[in-house]
């Protein structure tokens, strides 16, 4: 019944040893932290300083790099036994194992050194086009995984599960493509209001849940994940209507959109990297502001971490919720809407949207759902889909290989108390590492 | 899930009394019948809706009018929302509801039968029936799967990798060993294994469970697409020919009509999913097993005064789901296709909601995944007879359903209480 | 421990009765040491090695799946099963099991009935059967009376003699010294993890409570004579529904006056959680008026509740009261942050909040190690202290304090305390709601007990405790009308049970030392007993229809 009794009581309350408290603060740590470190009410760091203490903070870090060096391990090890020529060179690897070495040397770096030079810079590069070509693609398929991440992690800590970024997506590639189209605008306004239009779709989408939430208690889980599929159906249903439809095509395509709704891209015709990606910068101080710096902010970080003390002091919980989801889907749509405004497609198709709102929830969780993290997670995947185009053309390594990295790197993350263990990490400094939220249906 | 809604505002719902679920559903049955009677009794045509005994247009058929058929079950649906809204006993709720929804869809068939290009005011129900178990297996298995995870107290939402692992797994060493039975134990050991992780990093590390379920799906879609693209593609004789179950015909049971040419002749995977269910039906409520899986699905910590393994069942029933939607997986590719990439395609989905919708019990979860299947099913005939009704709104259906029973509005659905919880030893 | 002895064990909350009953449960390990049964040493790696070694456990929370039958719950771990390995459950031989086992210990449970639907006097006793078909010689009881009402209490000590007799060795935790010396055969005292004393029950309750909290405790707490003014709350015919849709609060009207404490009494879960969640605009108040200094408040949000003057300290402050992941200043401004100084419009203003947090915690002396520390890092007592801080740094008209000292040290306590006093005579109404019947003495003015979601007596201070204990154990007494501070207690002893016919109330409440009449229910002979509040509404009907 009372509160240091429990403490040591009884096995449903609280934990009796310190190994334990330090297992079952898991559930709390991550948003313990992200709720006070960035968060508090000490002097405020400038963001520059934020952006190196998300960078540095010591043992996160070091747990992200080990995790991105274990994925590619276990990358390498699916590319060769997926190689039958260095696969052959294993059977008889005791008579002469130098021959399996230098081969699964040959095709593992020669695959990752690709993945770099797709994504960062290619010292063969002879003209500035070339030279920036890579960070330029990197940049193009960041943008939007911002926009997404910080989706699902603004919903994280408002304690909203948010899987239906892909839906919301989904509806803002769908309204900003028919704004993109339909609307006879003059430029800038055009662009604008397709902009705005994307993060309208996906914030009526994510409106769904966050009212069904708030007004039934059913699990923004589950509707999400719904959600998602009556979104892509939507959009398959929708291209092949009149109107929309691609006159001169009889596939599942659209119309493209006008060149006054495109945005503009930064370095010229050559190279695809957009504004996009500034407006995703602008969208993480934006949401860093809200929710360390403003009453909102506050609002929706107690109601993450204590409904019930929220809702006691006042704060009005469903409201929270509603407008978590509403915030939540409109970065999302915002997200979406890039997928044809940028330089990706011009054109609705079933797969306009890719897996970026998949993508968002492990860039969300690769950057400990703050904001600052998210963007630096979204440009690590970002690159590793640059690359891995490269990869896939020069060295012939599927891209499904990125995708794998990009869950086996999120799974480690995840379990830091792994990667702890396979690095005989010292324990002091992973221990608050846990990067969990416990929740049930 | 917490079902319980947070109020914020003290509103008085003093006038709760008279808006009772009985008659909200009462209403939207009232709304669909007057749909139905009138929207589907106009458009319908003069013709008749025949809806045939066999695979094609011969043979004996149920004859009907198309526009009566369309009126006259439109106001059965009226009549059965009426009753509902005027009131009734509870018992009665369950009928009333399924007698006003299959007017309203028979209706609705009655409509579109008629209405569709002369010659083919026809539906094989034969086909139909087939089609909706086919469609509906590897959601049976997926779902079935779902029960054993959650009602052990694991939130799976990597049925999706799962049911993909096994078709992929089935495929794979089905192909290189030439047999089905290998590609069969192949399927369940890939399912298995996807489990497994999904087992040790929500039991043993913690994390929490829907976050690992997508990874894992995202996993399971990104190690199956790169072996596929680096083995099955560069050689498919060898890698993704896998052969497959041929259909065995049950003897007497083949004969009865319509069910029998739909069901007993179908392969081992239709009959293992029934099995299935049955099987894990009785075993959840009716053994020793049973009675401690749902102990530490709903309070752990009890079960763990008592001397339950909490962890150990845990981990043996998250694999045991992991077998099961892996054989799943393999009903595509040891019987109908060969392996294509994230052939899945959102299956593991409408399986963790026919396991929602199915309340987290094995027979609910059947019936769930039949509805869905015949929605698909019915989707394909009307996109066959050039229907106006768009097939990707017949595909929304199972997800707008699950919306519908998780809001509360079909009943209230309840997750057993410490699913998604880890449970961490005192 | 003796066979067929009752052995207590003492101890002031977090004295480590808990930890130590789980360590013989085998539910934690013992870091070192060893248990001795029979003389032999016993390694318990497990609960089950405990349920073989003849020991069982009431825990504190119930151990008890709410969806199972009361058969499923204690077959759970012990199935009888026919069929192999197929292990199909034996139910009907566990139902007899049951049967049997209640029947012999006089124990009344239905089998079939669904743990949920029972009252927790029911559910205790389900875990007691569930412990006996264990065959179990030695029985631990947590805290097993901090949810009974008296009159369970009363039934649960006759349980415990008759399965003394029965032989069966029974440990019983308890930090209530009267139940102590009711039952105990022999008492440990546990101060701080350890063991500081033995006693007999005929040691004097003073001796038991000094020897349990290691000095002498002053119950009392040091205040002037009230003054109170005019009436700041107001409730009058409140209804109001617990979770589970079940009427909780049944027509209540309460005065609280500016200047004095009025505290609420009465044993846990009788509807007072419920009346404070109404008036604080948390719970839909289902039909009468809430009047804050003449202002009806009843419907509005708990913003403006707050927001008019009303200082809440909720019952339970990990849940209810404190964010355990923010700071402490984030704490201290929970209700107030987007109020200037702290907040503006949108933006936040962290230097306000952390500067002002720092004089709260100098003023409320609470020890914490910044005012960035996480809350949930300081000890029980300063968590208190922080919301206590909150709650009184704004000028309030009413203060509603729940249970404010739960699970708080000593010296925190008496701080406490001494802040709600001086929020009284500063003219504040204060409502105190307490299951502690000695900080209700302690602090009130005007003591009201509440009883099956009804107020049954407003009495002064200086009613005998036992007079109120009766109240709370709904036993009105047989009052004609004389004056409670006369200390007439009726004849009714203190273990009697509720079947005595009430005879409606009169002036129970009849002048407290203020001389304010309090609003009594008229209608109180009507309630008696045994009746459970109804049921009605048709909201029950989800929930049944699963």
């Amino acid at each position: 019944m009372s509160e240091p009794n429990a403490r040591q009581g009884s096995p449903d309350k609280e934990p009796a040893s310190e190994e334990q408290a330090n297992r079952s603060a898991i559930d709390n740590t991550e948003r313990a932290e992200s709720a006070s470190v960035p968060g508090g009410a000490g002097p405020r760091p400038t963001l520059g300083r934020l952006f190196l203490e998300n960078l540095w903070a010591a043992n996160t870090f070091t747990v992200t790099l080990l995790s991105l060096v274990l994925a590619m391990v276990v990358g390498a090890i699916l590319m060769i036994i997926s190689d039958p020529e260095v696969l052959a060179t294993y059977s008889y690897v005791t008579a002469r194992p130098s021959d399996a070495i230098t081969a699964s040397w040959t095709l593992v770096s020669e695959a990752y050194a690709n993945l770099f030079k797709g994504s960062v810079f290619d010292p063969a590069a002879t003209t500035v086009n070339t030279a920036l070509s890579p960070i330029s693609e990197t940049l193009t398929y960041t943008a939007p995984l911002v926009f997404t991440g910080l989706s699902v992690a603004l919903a994280f800590r408002g304690g909203l599960f948010n899987i239906g970024a892909q839906g919301q997506a989904t509806m803002g590639v769908v309204l900003a493509a028919l704004a993109g189209f339909l609307l006879p605008l003059p430029p800038v306004l055009h662009l604008l209001v397709a902009v705005l239009a994307g993060a309208l779709g996906g914030a009526i989408w994510g409106f769904i849940p966050g009212i069904l939430k708030a007004r039934t208690g059913a699990h923004e889980v589950i509707n999400t994940i719904m959600l998602n599929y009556v979104a892509v159906y939507f959009l398959t249903w929708l291209i092949v209507q009149n109107g929309v439809q691609d006159p001169v095509r009889t596939d599942a395509i659209s119309r493209s959109v006008d060149a006054s709704a495109q945005l503009p891209r930064l370095f010229g015709d050559g190279l695809r990297a957009h504004a996009g990606i500034i407006v995703a910068v602008l969208a993480t101080w934006a949401v860093a502001w809200l929710l360390n710096r403003s009453t909102l902010g506050f609002e929706l970080r107690a109601v993450g971490a204590n409904p019930d003390a929220a809702r006691t002091a006042g704060i009005s919980v469903t409201r929270t919720y509603v407008l978590i989801m509403v915030f939540a889907g409109a970065l999302a749509g915002l997200g979406g809407s890039q997928m044809v405004l940028g330089t990706t497609a011009a054109a609705l198709t079933p797969l306009v949207v890719a897996q970026i709102g998949f993508d968002g929830i492990l860039v969300a969780l690769l950057g400990r759902v703050k904001p600052w993290g998210v963007a630096l997670a979204a440009l690590l995947f970002g690159a590793l889909q640059a690359g891995g185009n490269r990869m896939q053309s020069y060295s012939g390594i599927s891209l499904e290989l990125v995708t794998v990295l990009q869950a086996l790197i999120v799974i480690f993350i995840a379990a830091p108390a792994l990667v702890k263990a396979i690095f005989q990490l010292r324990a002091a400094r992973t221990a608050r590492l846990q990067t969990s939220l416990a929740k049930g249906w | 899930m917490s079902t319980t809604a947070v109020p914020d505002v003290a509103v008085t719902p003093v006038g709760a009394g008279f808006w009772s679920r009985t008659r909200k559903v009462g209403l939207v049955l009232l709304a669909l019948g007057l749909l139905a009677t009138v929207l589907f009794g106009a458009l319908a045509t003069g013709e008749q809706a025949r809806f045939t005994l066999s695979e094609d247009a011969a043979g004996a058929a149920l004859k009907v009018d198309g526009t009566v058929g369309a009126i006259v079950f439109g106001l059965i649906t009226l009549a059965a929302g009426g009753t509902m809204f005027t009131g009734l006993p509870r018992q009665w709720f369950i009928p009333v509801l399924a007698v006003g929804l299959v007017a309203f869809v028979l209706s609705f068939l009655c409509w579109q039968v008629s209405a569709a290009p002369a010659g083919q005011n026809f539906m094989p129900l034969v086909n139909i029936v087939r089609g909706t178990f086919l469609l509906a297996l590897p959601l049976i298995f997926g779902s079935l799967a779902g029960v054993l995870c959650e009602r052990s107290g694991v939130v799976n939402v990597a049925i999706e990798g799962q049911l993909l692992m096994g078709a992929f797994s089935g495929a794979l060493f089905g192909s290189i060993s030439g047999s089905v039975w290998v590609g069969l134990v192949a399927a369940a050991v890939g399912g298995s294994l996807i489990s497994l992780l999904l087992a040790v990093f929500s039991i043993r590390y913690l994390v929490d469970q829907v976050v690992m379920g997508i990874v894992l799906n995202l996993l399971a879609v990104g190690i199956t697409g790169f072996l596929y693209e680096r083995l099955m593609q560069t050689d498919a004789a060898r890698y993704n020919s896998a052969p497959r179950f041929s259909n065995w015909e049950i003897p007497l049971l083949s004969d009865i009509p319509v069910l029998g040419p739909a069901l007993f002749r179908g392969n081992i995977f239709l009959y293992l999913a029934l099995l299935l269910v049955l099987v894990i039906h009785i075993a959840l409520f009716r053994t020793r097993w049973g009675l401690r899986t749902r102990s530490v699905g709903e309070h752990p910590t009890a079960a763990d005064t008592l001397g339950v393994r909490v962890l150990g069942l845990r981990y043996r029933n998250v694999i045991m789901a992991g077998a099961v939607a892996g054989i799943g997986g393999a009903s595509y590719t040891l019987a109908l296709f060969s392996f294509t990439k994230n052939m899945i395609g959102g299956k593991g989905f409408i399986a963790l909601a026919a396991l929602i919708f199915g309340r987290w019990s094995p027979s609910g979860a059947l019936l769930a995944a039949l509805f869905f299947g015949f929605a698909d099913q019915l989707a394909t005939y009307l996109g066959a007879i050039n229907s106006v009704i768009p097939g990707q709104f017949l595909a929304m259906l199972p997800y707008l359903a699950t919306i519908l029973a998780v809001a509360g509005l079909v009943g209230r659905v309840r997750a057993p209480a410490a699913d998604g919880k880890p449970y961490i030893k005192g | 421990m003796e066979p067929g002895e009752i052995h207590a064990l003492l101890g002031e909350n977090g004295a480590g009765k808990s930890t130590l009953m789980n360590v013989l449960y085998g539910l934690y390990q013992p870091d070192e040491g060893e248990i001795l049964v029979d003389g032999r040493p016993l390694r318990l790696r497990g609960p089950s090695d405990a349920i073989t070694a003849g020991i069982g456990m009431v825990h504190q929370h119930f151990m008890l799946v709410p969806v199972f039958t009361v058969t499923e719950n204690i077959m759970l771990g012990a199935e009888r099963v026919r069929g192999g390995i197929a292990g199909f459950l034996d139910r009907r031989r566990a139902r007899s099991e049951v049967a049997e086992v209640s029947q012999r210990y006089n124990l009344r449970v239905d089998p079939d009935a669904v743990i949920e639907d029972l009252p927790v006097g029911i559910q205790q006793r389900v875990e007691i059967v569930k412990a006996l078909t264990r065959d179990v010689d030695l029985l631990i009881l947590d805290e097993p009376t901090a949810v009974l009402t008296p009159q369970e209490t009363e039934e649960l000590l006759t349980v415990m003699r008759s399965l003394k007799a029965a032989g069966k060795s029974i440990v019983f935790i308890t930090h209530k010294l009267g139940e102590v010396k009711a039952i105990a055969d022999r008492i440990t005292v546990i101060r701080r993890g350890k063991t500081v004393g033995t006693a007999s029950p005929e040691a004097s309750r003073d001796e038991l409570a000094a020897l349990m909290v290691g000095r002498t405790v002053r119950l009392t707490v040091d205040k002037a004579p009230a003054a109170p003014g005019e009436p700041v709350l107001e409730l009058s015919g409140l209804f109001v529904d617990d979770d589970r849709q079940i009427r909780a609060v049944d027509g209540v009207d309460l005065t609280v006056r500016a200047g004095e404490v009025l505290g609420v009494a009465g044993v846990q879960g009788n509807g007072q959680t419920e009346l404070i969640e109404a008036i604080m605009g948390l719970r839909p108040v289902l039909a009468g008026t809430v009047t804050l200094a003449g202002q009806r408040i009843d419907g509005w949000s708990t913003k403006k509740v707050l927001r008019a003057g009303v200082g809440y300290v909720p019952e339970d402050r990990s849940v209810d009261g404190l964010v355990k992941e923010f700071t402490v200043a984030e704490n201290l401004v929970l209700d107030i942050y987007d109020r200037p100084p702290f907040g503006r419009g949108l933006s936040l203003r962290p230097d306000e909040i952390t500067r002002s947090a720092r004089e709260r915690i100098e003023q409320f002396d609470v020890r914490t190690p910044s005012a960035e520390a996480p809350v949930g890092t300081l000890s029980g007592g300063n968590q208190q202290k922080v919301i206590v801080a909150r709650e009184l740094s704004r000028p309030l008209k009413l203060l509603i304090a729940a249970q404010p000292t739960r699970g708080v040290d000593v010296g925190s306590i008496e701080f406490i305390h001494s802040r709600v006093i001086h929020e009284r005579d500063n003219d504040t109404a204060v409502l105190v709601v307490s299951s502690e019947l000695d900080e209700v003495i302690g602090l009130a003015d005007r003591i009201a007990v509440m009883y099956r979601g009804r107020i049954i007596g407003v009495v002064g201070p200086d009613t005998p405790r036992e007079e109120i204990g009766l109240l709370m154990a709904g036993i009105i007494p047989d009052a004609t009308g004389g004056p409670p501070d006369a200390g007439s207690v009726p004849d009714i002893g203190p273990t009697a049970t509720v079947d005595a016919d009430p005879v409606a109330v009169t002036d129970a409440d009849t002048v407290s030392g203020s001389g304010v009449p309090a609003t009594t229910d008229r209608d109180v002979a009507a309630i008696t007993d045994g009746v459970a509040p109804a049921a009605e509404g048709t909201g029950s009907e989800d929930e049944k229809d699963r």
